[in-house]
C-alpha cells in the first residue's frame, strides 16, 4: 500500500484552479454588453440547438463557456431557482442578484469540495432594469466568487484580451447595431493580434430587451436579422427591427440532442 | 410539477389536507366562458362576475388567463382554488419551454392540464370544483383548438364552440344558433359576447355587460401571431353594438326557421 504524500492546500488549490482554467480557456468567447434598450450577448457557436446563451426569467439571462453538461446543468437548476421563487412569492422577487448568489455557493461548494473535480465553466448572469442604470451582470468564474460588472464582460477563451478591447471601444447609450458590432470585431481578434472573419452562422445573439412588450424579455436574434443589423452600420433603425419581429424560440432548438457536446464549441 | 413535487410538495394544490368540514364551503365562485374557433384561430371569453351563494361578490373579477404564448384558460369554479390552478398551468409550461427549449404540443399542454383538475377532486367532492375551458392555436397544425373539462379531469376537445360554468347551458345554446364556420375574428367575437349576453340574461350567476360601471366581458383572441386580450374599448365597442341591438330585439338575433 502506497502512502499518500502530502500536498499543501495552496498547491491543492492552485491545481485546481489551474484545471479549471485551462479547461475553459479552451472554449471559445462569450461576451457581453449593455446597448440602449438592455444588454445584448454574442457567442461564437456554431450550434443552432446547444445554446450558451439562454433565458432564465422574465428580465434574467444566463451564458456560459466551458463544459456543455456542466452549465447546462447549472441553468437547469437556475431555471428551477427562478420559477420557484416566482411562483411562492411574486415574479418581481426573482433577482439576478439571488441567483448569481446561489451559482456562487454551488460553484463554491464544488471548487473546494476535495471530493468533486472543479466545474470547468464560467458564468454571466444579467438582468435588465427600467433603465440602463438599473442593469446588472454579474461573472461567476470557476471558483464560486462573484464580480460585479458594469459596461461590456467577456468570459472564456481570451478573454483578457477581448474585454480589454471591448473597454477600450464601448460607451454607454450605444444602438443594437453598434454593440453588435462591436461584439463581433472583438470575438474575431485573434491570440496573436489577427483577425478572423465570423459570419452570423457562426455567432449565436440573444438580447434582454427592455422595451419588449412581452413579459418576458428575453429573445434570440436569429442570424437573418443578425446580418441585417450588422449590415445596417450602427444606425438606430436596427432597434426598431429587433422589437418588431417577435419569434419564440421553438423553431431552431426543437431537435436538441443533449448528449453531445457540440463540435468546435469548446474545443 | 415533478421538480416541485419533490422539492416543495406543500405547492401543490392537491397535496393539501383536506379540511374535514361536511358541506358546501362558502367561497367565491366564476361563472360562465365561452369559446368558439374561427378559421386562423379561436377566441376565448368569460363574464366578470363572482358570486358566494346570493351574494356578488366581484363585478369586476377577470376569468380569462393566456396559459403561454398560444394558449389560453378560463376558469369556472372556484376562484381561489381556480386562479391557483391557472398559476401553477402557466408555470408549468413556461418552466418546460425553457428547461427543453421547444414548447409542449397543443395536446400535451391540454392533458396536462387534465391531470391537474384530476388532482383536485378530493376539494371538488367537497363542493370546491374547478371546471376550466383551454383553447389555444395548435401550431403544428395551424387552427385553433377548444377543450372542455368534467371535475374528474375528463377532457374533451370540442368542435367549433364550447362553454363552461353555471351559464353554460345558455351560452352554448345561444352559440349553437349563431355559429358559423366561416367567422371573421370580429364576428367570432361579436358571436361569444352575444353568447354570453343571453348566458346573463337566464342565469343569475353570470354577469352582462355593466355599461354604467364601464365594466365589459374579457375577450382573448389567439391566432398564429399569438394570444392577444382585446382592450377593453375595443369590447365595449361590440358589447354596445349588441346591447345597442336588443333594445329593439330583447331576444337577439332571430335563427331562420327552417
Amino acid at each position: 500500500m502506497s502512502t499518500p504524500f502530502y500536498v499543501s492546500p495552496q498547491q491543492a488549490m492552485a491545481d485546481r484552479a489551474e484545471y479549471a482554467r485551462k479547461g475553459i480557456a479552451r472554449g471559445r468567447s462569450v461576451v457581453a454588453l449593455q446597448y440602449a434598450d438592455g444588454v445584448v450577448f454574442v457567442a461564437e457557436n456554431p450550434s443552432r440547438a446547444l445554446h450558451k446563451v439562454s433565458e432564465i426569467y422574465d428580465r434574467i439571462a444566463f451564458a456560459a463557456v466551458g463544459k456543455y453538461n456542466e452549465f447546462e446543468n447549472l441553468r437547469i437548476g437556475g431555471v428551477r431557482y427562478a420559477d420557484l421563487r416566482g411562483y411562492t412569492y411574486d415574479r418581481e422577487d426573482v433577482t439576478a442578484r439571488g441567483l448569481a448568489n446561489t451559482y456562487a455557493q454551488t460553484l463554491g461548494a464544488i471548487f473546494s469540495s476535495a471530493a468533486e473535480k472543479p466545474y470547468e465553466v464560467e458564468l454571466l448572469v444579467a438582468e435588465v432594469g427600467a433603465t440602463a442604470e438599473d442593469d446588472q451582470i454579474y461573472r461567476l468564474p470557476h471558483d464560486g466568487s462573484i464580480v460585479d460588472e458594469h459596461g461590456s464582460v467577456a468570459v472564456g477563451g481570451n478573454a483578457d484580451q477581448i474585454s480589454t478591447y471591448l473597454d477600450q471601444h464601448h460607451r454607454d447609450g450605444m444602438s443594437l447595431g453598434e454593440a453588435l458590432k462591436l461584439a463581433v470585431e472583438s470575438l474575431s481578434r485573434d491570440n496573436n493580434g489577427g483577425e478572423r472573419t465570423l459570419t452570423p452562422e457562426q455567432l449565436e445573439v440573444a438580447v434582454l430587451d427592455r422595451k419588449r412588450p412581452q413579459q418576458r424579455k428575453f429573445k434570440r436574434v436569429p442570424s437573418s436579422q443578425l446580418s441585417r443589423l450588422l449590415a445596417s452600420e450602427g444606425s438606430s433603425v436596427g432597434a426598431t427591427e429587433a422589437g418588431s419581429a417577435e419569434e419564440p424560440e421553438s423553431g431552431t432548438s426543437g431537435a436538441e440532442t443533449g448528449s453531445e457536446r457540440s463540435e468546435g464549441s469548446e474545443e | 410539477m415533478d421538480f416541485l413535487s419533490e422539492h416543495s410538495p406543500e405547492l401543490l394544490p392537491g397535496n393539501r389536507p383536506l379540511p374535514p368540514v361536511q358541506g358546501a364551503i362558502e367561497a367565491p365562485h366564476g361563472t360562465t366562458i365561452v369559446a368558439a374557433t374561427f378559421p386562423g384561430g379561436v377566441v376565448l371569453a368569460g363574464d366578470r362576475r363572482a358570486t358566494m351563494g346570493n351574494v356578488i361578490a366581484q363585478r369586476d373579477i377577470e376569468k380569462v388567463f393566456p396559459a403561454d404564448e398560444y394558449s389560453a384558460v378560463g376558469i369556472a369554479g372556484t376562484a381561489g382554488l381556480a386562479v391557483e390552478m391557472v398559476k401553477l398551468f402557466q408555470l408549468e409550461l413556461e418552466h418546460f419551454e425553457k428547461v427543453e427549449g421547444a414548447q409542449l404540443s397543443l395536446e400535451g399542454k391540454a392533458n396536462r392540464l387534465s391531470t391537474m383538475i384530476r388532482s383536485n377532486l378530493g376539494m371538488a367532492m367537497q363542493g370546491l370544483a374547478v371546471v376550466p375551458l383551454f383553447a389555444g392555436f395548435d401550431v403544428d397544425r395551424e387552427k385553433g383548438r377548444i377543450f372542455s373539462y368534467d371535475v374528474t379531469g375528463g377532457r374533451s376537445e370540442e368542435t367549433g364552440y364550447a362553454a363552461t360554468g353555471s351559464g353554460s347551458v345558455f351560452a352554448r345554446s345561444a352559440l349553437k344558433k349563431l355559429f358559423r364556420d366561416d367567422f371573421s375574428e370580429n364576428e367570432a367575437a361579436t358571436a361569444v359576447v352575444q353568447a354570453l349576453y343571453d348566458a346573463a340574461d337566464d342565469d343569475s350567476a353570470t354577469g352582462g355587460p355593466d355599461l354604467g360601471r364601464r365594466i365589459y366581458p374579457i375577450v382573448t383572441v389567439i391566432t398564429d401571431e399569438g394570444f392577444k386580450r382585446l382592450t377593453s374599448d375595443e369590447v365595449s365597442e361590440i358589447a354596445r353594438a349588441v346591447h345597442e341591438r336588443r333594445l329593439e330585439q330583447p331576444d337577439g338575433p332571430r335563427a331562420a326557421l327552417l
